[in-house]
């Protein structure tokens, strides 16, 4: 069990964060642009465009109503999914930036978690900006979507360390075109990001819920959109929000605890 | 310079890689405001100890201690006093060369303001304050390794480590490195070098350790290893069967090397022998020059090529 052993985490985790938030404001407008330029695309393609082949209702609403919550998913799990695989491994593997600071009082432990919690920011930050895009194409309609970029957050830092795993494993960069295309590419289209979970047959349905991390984001920040979680699988709304916000808490904590483990191994021989 | 304070200690030190042991038992102190220079091949286990002295690779077996503080222990503490350049650059090239600095010494928990005072007076002692709103990109391979060293002195360290801080750099930059390594050591820095320049340990290190295979083959004040290994002299004489078997009654006792084209005697009393050499062979190119670290060096660890 020495994978799942508990890091002591000081404060000198935020200077590892502070750091690549440093570099990110440097970067600030190439990074907002595509946060901000995506959701429109999406939504102009599949709300305006696709939606308009949809007559009926879903869940209750339009479907672009229905995708804007999606979208916000995608933004977290793509912004932080990203951030500690190719931006983590560039910064481990070609920069040895992890290596300069482990020189420094700051432990391996220490850098992991920051990188972890900064992919959980980077998450926070693209989920917030595309919730400000579907905003203000009118489709929220419960100020509990105020607590979105939260969510989006402790989302973002579960899609973290799930790819922190995957950098300690990684021999090299184009390692992470495995799960990119076999976890996040099919998460992104069956979560019930772009269609209700309930259209897939029941022991997909039961799949989704548990195995794939997308699928309660989605669900959770749907529940935040309208106000109301939808039941399925026999599962009533509010049984739902506990086991969604329970597995994230658990797989979260399991993933974070393993990848500063399995780092730790690849960095310190 | 030196007093005895022992800063740091090794005893039985082994670092073992699965089967293979790069460092094995090495025992060695170093005093405060001493230079000390690790010398030895590729693959030697200068850079495996150095890293362990700085708390990066863990201990296999033995006892390392510095300022009396377990590495295993106190990691923490350890590497807030100490400095470390290292081999490779791993500067941040996310940022400018003065963010470099300011972003290094948040590690170390230094305030902003003083981070920035301590950054500026570095820049200028290692010369390269005309540089500093610029990316590392547009450094050369010089005042990378200058920023480096800069980067290592941030955290005002009592001990500094240096792995081997002028691999590739020209003779100019080499010789501002030195200049400022003999500057450091005058301010009472306690320093590690490794390097694989024999001239270099030479010039500024108290005292050297030889290490091959992961062993200590042998420690000593650059002048005496020289005395002790290769004597005062060598004379390199151009190869000839004739000319070795001249030296070789000539001097029988003196050790006669043949190197490639070359060979080479280490003697302390040359001058005569040269003479009559010179007369006997006055087309060969002979030369006497004061024996060197090289010599010592090459007579310990031999000549095979390591990779």
């Amino acid at each position: 069990m020495t994978r799942l052993k508990l890091p002591q985490l000081t404060y000198r985790v935020w200077t590892v964060w502070r750091r690549n938030f440093e570099v990110f404001k440097k970067t600030l407008f190439v990074n907002f642009l595509p946060a901000l330029m995506e959701p429109i695309l999406y939504l102009a393609a599949f709300g305006v465009g696709l939606g308009a082949l949809i007559t009926g209702t879903v869940e209750g609403g339009s479907y672009i109503q229905f995708i804007g919550p999606g979208l916000i998913s995608i933004a977290v799990m793509y912004g932080s999914f990203f951030e500690c695989t190719y931006a983590s491994f560039v910064r481990m593997y070609f920069q040895k930036t992890f290596d300069a600071i482990i020189a420094t009082p700051v432990s391996v432990e220490e850098v992991i978690a920051g990188e972890l919690l900064w992919g959980a920011t980077r998450a926070a930050i693209n989920g917030s900006i595309v919730l400000a895009v579907v905003a203000a194409f009118g489709l929220v309609s419960s100020p509990l979507a105020l607590l979105v970029p939260v969510l989006a957050f402790f989302g973002g830092l579960l899609f973290a360390s799930l790819g922190m795993c995957f950098t300690a494993l990684a021999p090299t960069i184009d390692f992470f075109n495995f799960p990119t295309f076999l976890f996040i590419t099919p998460m992104f289209l069956l979560s019930g990001t772009f269609f209700p979970l309930t259209l897939l047959p029941g022991v997909l349905q039961t799949a989704a819920l548990a195995v794939m991390p997308l699928a309660h984001v989605v669900d959770l920040t749907r529940g935040l959109f309208t106000g109301q979680m939808q039941s399925f699988l026999g599962l009533s709304a509010q049984v739902l929000v506990v086991y969604s916000v329970v597995w994230i808490a658990v797989v979260t904590l399991v993933f974070f605890v393993l990848a500063i483990n399995l780092m730790k191994r690849k960095l310190i021989k | 310079m030196n007093s005895s304070e022992v800063l740091i200690k090794a005893h039985g030190l082994t670092k073992k890689y699965n089967h293979l042991t790069a460092v094995d038992h090495i025992d060695f102190e170093v005093h405060k405001g001493e230079c000390v220079g690790f010398l030895g091949p590729n693959g030697a286990g200068k850079t495996t100890t150095v890293r362990m002295i700085y708390c990066f690779l863990p201990v296999t077996e033995g006892e390392l201690t510095v300022a009396g503080m377990n590495v295993s222990k106190q990691a923490r503490e350890i590497k807030g006093m100490i400095g470390v350049s290292p081999q490779e650059d791993n500067l941040d090239p996310d940022f400018t060369v003065i963010k470099n600095l300011q972003v290094y010494a948040s590690y170390f928990d230094i305030p902003k303001n003083k981070a920035t005072e301590r950054a500026t007076e570095l820049l200028k002692f290692f010369q390269l304050d005309e540089k500093r709103d610029v990316s590392i990109y547009q450094l050369s391979g010089g005042m990378k390794r200058r920023l480096i060293m800069a980067r290592a002195l941030i955290n005002d360290p009592k001990i500094l480590l240096l792995d081997e801080p002028t691999t590739g750099l020209d003779p100019q930059g080499r010789h501002i490195v030195w200049d400022e390594i003999r500057s450091l050591r005058k301010r009472g820095v306690t320093i590690i070098l490794t390097t694989h320049y024999m001239d270099e340990a030479a010039a500024l290190c108290d005292r050297i350790l030889i290490i091959d295979n992961g062993k200590i083959i042998t420690t000593g004040v650059p002048q005496e290893l020289i005395r002790k290994f290769a004597g005062e002299d060598v004379l390199e004489v151009e190869y000839d069967e004739d000319v070795v078997k001249t030296l070789k009654t000539e001097l029988p006792d003196a050790q006669v090397e043949v190197y490639g084209d070359q060979a080479r005697v280490f003697i302390d009393e040359p001058h005569g022998v040269f003479e009559r050499i010179l007369k006997k062979f006055p087309d060969k190119n002979m030369t006497i020059r004061n024996a060197n670290l090289e010599d010592v060096f090459l007579k310990l660890t031999g000549r095979k090529l390591r990779e």
